[in-house]
């Protein structure tokens, strides 16, 4: 066991890792950050985005020793100072665009990195940055309405309604 | 102008402050002191018997605290089938013992045979690897292909099922000859033989259990990934375990997705909790996602011949089917329901065909069990119907929307008998047709092909009209059908002293919004603002009961129950208000949160009527009880029957045989509309499902019984870029009739209506890019299919 400290959500946190320890694991399991979710074994689905000094990573593809003294966001992290939703996540919300809320974590967090390196991207841009995030139950239009109007576009005249 | 609040607004959901701020409550985030995980050991051949398993060597490893295997739980009962099928000759279906742990042989890949509890996740994890190094397991040849499964006898996956056939079932068997004859004397049969490919339903969040025992009462509780934890109680306690009733909670928390697959009761849940009571501590099991793939209840997996006869301008004669069903290594508990009365039933479409029958031959294989998926042989029938329809327009060069249309069920016809055994309540199937069809611009199709061949593309444009049976039922109708168990659903609105109230449902939301839903329903009743409101669910500690959610049921059942309760609860109200304002009874009214005495201004609100409930000082206690708190059990009269008319545009990419949807356009007629989002949110899902078992989706067992597809590396679930944008409409309404609320329920119609009309438009484009000797593609209808079926010329 060897000891691995994170700056997690602004807050130095260390916990006891084995080497085979994922990330994932590590925020679920030894931090009781839970919102970070796991749902696949081969680095697929996105459930486990988080964001690692500024990059949107997925946390069951890490070892939690990799991520040593590394600053860490999950989503946990992600609304405003004062607990309210952030732009992102209130978006989802008025757009629908989440359902089960088991894939949400992982959606927010990429979509959270793609507007930070394109803020306002096209309909094909965003499906194509989230193809490494799966749900099961939006049929994605909602979520890619929901990136939409988080970057300050109309998002209704582009779905068509 | 939209409502802010009540039926028909567009309320934003609460659930998603949890979900978007990581703060669900999903079975795998618990933690529990002194808790335990358990791994399982599963079958990695198809087929074989158990030689040995020797656990001496896996006893003594680091943090080992208890190994099961078969052998433990023979004795106890096994996990049975919902619905009891009779085949033709009468005779009740085959109905092997679903053991919770595989004892004598294993049956298919993932089959469980062994299950070891150690102190922490990774050291179990390595003693079941060990426990599966010291068992050896004879292996026997596999089961896989179902027409060679029921052709070859000696070969079984039960010793005791002759043929491996479950039930050779007929429907309606009454009608056989004279569909034989229609057939016989029709001016044109069309025929076509199609597969419906296996899913598997993948919901993101993978199943998971946590059993726990409490000695000092003999207590249990187990938290699972559920959609029917009343149910899975009800299983654990009278057939597999013997944990009587009123000592065992099932509490379902957050669930993310169910699909069906979480309907059933799994041997996983029986296992941690015999674990649990053996080691008095919490054991915990997650699975990993390839475990889920080999566990899971798969879903469709029919392989069909339909005959459609008709005269020479496309009046439908009679239909005939012929199903090979796969219901995979054991009986899940719907998965004979599934292909006979969700899918036989609905063979008719929304059709005055005069005469169907449906022979479904259910079979056994050395493959997972096979179950309800979203829209559960309804999209089965769907699929086989819309694409023999659209087979028969081109072989008689007949229009399809105008074939479809003169063949409908018109409104004037309702309440209509089908020659399946439903009775249709109401509909307007020309009405959604009309609608789609008007969102499609279909005039303008021509340019859009025109436009699309200048970029190289073939497009084209496929229909399906289609109505489905849900929110299951009414209770005697299926016990005569041979259910198990009721179908109706439980209700308690607690009105609490200071006015703000508390509803149990016995429908459970693994992502369907029912806790802003209900809310909403309640509000609109008894004029309190949806905050005041609280839903819960999931927990057979704090419900009276309940049969969970499938089946587009939660509203049309689960919602009528509610709205029955608040008729109670309104009424006692009225006998609260007529004495606190001395007025008779039947003169109170009660509106917008009032009990006023009609013509006057004496009123009541419904905050003083609660207090008075509780501090019954001014109150009729020697005519009435305290408390303002009703249950209702609600059994539904009829199923309800949500339709619609789906149009898809493709484009094939006419090099690489690649299919992209330009457009999907859902017109849904699905009776009242409580939640406008939230309705075009569960037709956004259940298309995007069709699209994927369309284009992407295919569970592939090799002839080892090996399941090639079992991770998301080899499993196509659709991506954000494999689908488009949809436009759906739900603005033509045929309220339900036999319910209160007038609602029909839309979580599956999605599933069920877009598939063959994927299908569809893929062979038009194909007919109108010159490859006109393409009849029918199998789904999933991949790059690969479509060169080689271009190619087949």
């Amino acid at each position: 066991m060897t000891k691995v400290t994170l700056t997690v959500n602004g807050k130095s946190m260390s916990g006891e890792a084995e080497g085979r320890t994922l990330l994932a694991s590590f925020l679920r399991d030894t931090l009781g950050l839970t919102g970070t979710h796991i749902g696949c074994d081969t680095s697929q689905c996105g459930a486990c985005v988080v964001h690692l000094d500024g990059k949107a990573v997925k946390s069951c593809t890490l070892l939690a020793m990799d991520a040593d003294g590394g600053n860490v966001t999950t989503i946990e992290g992600m609304a405003n100072a004062d607990g309210s939703l952030n732009t992102i996540q209130q978006a989802f919300q008025d757009h629908h665009g989440l359902q089960c809320g088991f894939c949400t974590p992982g959606m927010v967090m990429s979509a959270s990195a793609l507007l930070a390196e394109n803020p306002k991207p096209t309909e094909s841009e965003i499906r194509h940055y989230l193809e490494g995030n799966i749900c099961r139950c939006t049929g994605y239009h909602n979520i890619v309405k929901a990136v939409l109007a988080a970057s300050g576009q109309d998002a209704n005249v582009m779905a068509a309604e | 102008m939209p409502k802010d609040g009540g039926i028909g607004a567009s309320s934003k959901r609460r659930e998603d402050i949890r979900f978007l701020t990581g703060r669900g409550n999903y079975t795998d985030d618990l933690s529990l002191h002194g808790q335990t995980y358990a791994v399982f050991c599963r079958s990695t051949v198809a087929h074989g018997r158990i030689v040995s398993i020797d656990t001496k060597a896996t006893a003594d490893m680091p943090g080992v605290l208890a190994i099961f295997t078969g052998e433990d739980f023979k004795d106890v009962g096994g996990n049975p089938a919902g619905w009891l099928i009779n085949s033709r000759d009468g005779t009740p279906m085959r109905e092997p013992k679903r053991p919770v742990l595989a004892h004598g042989k294993v049956r298919h890949v993932g089959d469980a045979y062994a299950a070891v509890i150690a102190e922490t996740y990774a050291q179990a994890k390595d003693a079941a690897e060990q426990v599966a190094a010291d068992t050896e397991i004879e292996e026997l040849s596999p089961i896989v292909d179902m027409a060679k499964a029921v052709a070859n006898a000696d070969n079984r996956v039960h010793d005791e099922i002759p043929d491996n056939l479950c039930f050779d079932w007929g429907w309606i068997e009454d009608n056989r000859a004279a569909v034989d004859a229609a057939i016989k004397a029709a001016p044109h049969v069309t025929t076509l033989e199609l597969i419906n490919n296996r899913l598997v339903p993948n919901a993101m969040e993978p199943r998971a259990s946590i059993g726990e025992y409490f000695p000092g009462t003999g207590d249990y509780k187990l938290t699972t990934t559920s959609q029917n934890p009343h149910l899975t109680r009800l299983l654990v306690s009278a057939f597999v375990m013997g944990i009587p009733e009123n000592k065992l909670t099932v509490v379902a928390p957050d669930v993310g997705g169910g699909f069906g697959s979480k309907i059933y009761h799994y041997g996983e849940e029986a296992l941690v909790l015999a674990a649990a009571r053996k080691l008095a501590r919490p054991v915990r099991w997650t699975a990993e996602r390839s475990e889920s793939f080999l566990s899971d209840a798969h879903g469709r997996d029919h392989v069909t011949k339909i005959e459609l006869a008709t005269d020479l301008e496309g009046n439908f004669l009679a239909i005939r089917t012929e199903t090979l069903a796969n219901v995979g290594a054991y009986l899940s508990n719907f998965s004979t329901a599934t292909p006979t009365f969700l899918h036989g039933t609905l063979m008719a479409g929304p059709y005055k065909v005069p005469s169907v029958y449906v022979n479904v031959k259910a079979v056994f294989t050395n493959t997972a069990p096979v179950d309800a998926y979203r829209g559960a042989g309804r999209p089965e029938a769907t699929y086989s119907l819309e694409r023999v329809i659209d087979k028969m327009c081109r072989e008689l060069n007949l229009n399809p929307f105008d074939v479809r249309r003169k063949n409908f069920i018109t409104p004037d016809m309702f309440p209509y008998a089908t020659p399946v055994g439903l009775n249709y309540d109401t509909g307007n199937h020309g009405a959604t047709l009309d609608k789609a069809m008007q969102m499609a611009n279909v005039a303008g199709f021509e340019a859009r092909v025109a436009d699309s061949a200048k970029r190289g593309k073939l497009r084209g444009m496929g229909l399906s009209t289609w109505v489905e049976a849900c929110g299951l039922a009414p209770s005697h109708l299926a016990g005569v059908l041979g259910s198990r168990v009721g179908l109706y659903e439980a209700a308690t609105v607690r009105v609490n002293a200071t006015g703000n109230i508390s509803v149990m449902t016995g429908a459970h939301s693994h992502g369907q919004g029912h806790e802003t839903v209900f809310a909403q329903l309640v509000s609109e009743r008894l004029g309190i603002p949806e905050s005041s409101i609280e839903i819960v669910h999931g927990d057979t500690s704090k419900i009276p009961f309940g049969m969970g959610s499938y089946g587009s049921r939660s509203l049309s059942v689960g919602g009528s129950a509610i709205d029955r309760a608040v008729d109670k609860i309104v009424a006692k109200g009225k006998k609260i208000a007529a004495h606190m304002l001395e007025a008779a009874e039947d003169d109170i009214v009660f509106a917008n949160g009032n009990f006023t005495v009609a013509g006057t201004d004496k009123a009541k609100s419904f905050g003083e009527i609660a207090f008075s409930a509780y501090v019954p000082h001014n109150y009729p206690l020697e005519t009435l009880e305290p408390g303002l708190e009703e249950t209702a059990f609600y059994d539904p009269g009829n199923f309800t029957y949500p339709a619609g008319a789906y149009l898809c545009e493709v484009e094939v990419d006419a090099d690489t045989g690649r299919v992209e949807v330009a457009e999907f356009i859902c017109a849904d007629d699905f009776g009242n509309v409580v939640n406008p989002m939230i309705v075009e949110g569960q037709v956004h899902g259940g298309v995007g499902q069709g699209i994927g078992q369309a284009l992407c989706e295919n569970t592939t067992y090799d002839e080892n019984g090996q399941l090639v597809s079992a991770s998301y590396m080899d499993y196509a679930m659709p991506r954000a870029d494999d689908v488009p944008f949809y436009n759906v409409d739900h603005s033509c309404q045929t309220p339900c009739t036999h319910n209160p609320l007038g609602v029909k329920g839309c979580g599956e119609a999605g599933a069920i209506g877009s598939p063959p009309a994927v299908v569809n438009a893929v062979i038009d484009a194909l007919h109108r890019g010159g490859y006109s000797h393409v009849k029918h593609i199998d789904m999933p209808v991949t790059p690969s299919r479509v060169w080689a079926a271009m190619q087949a010329k």
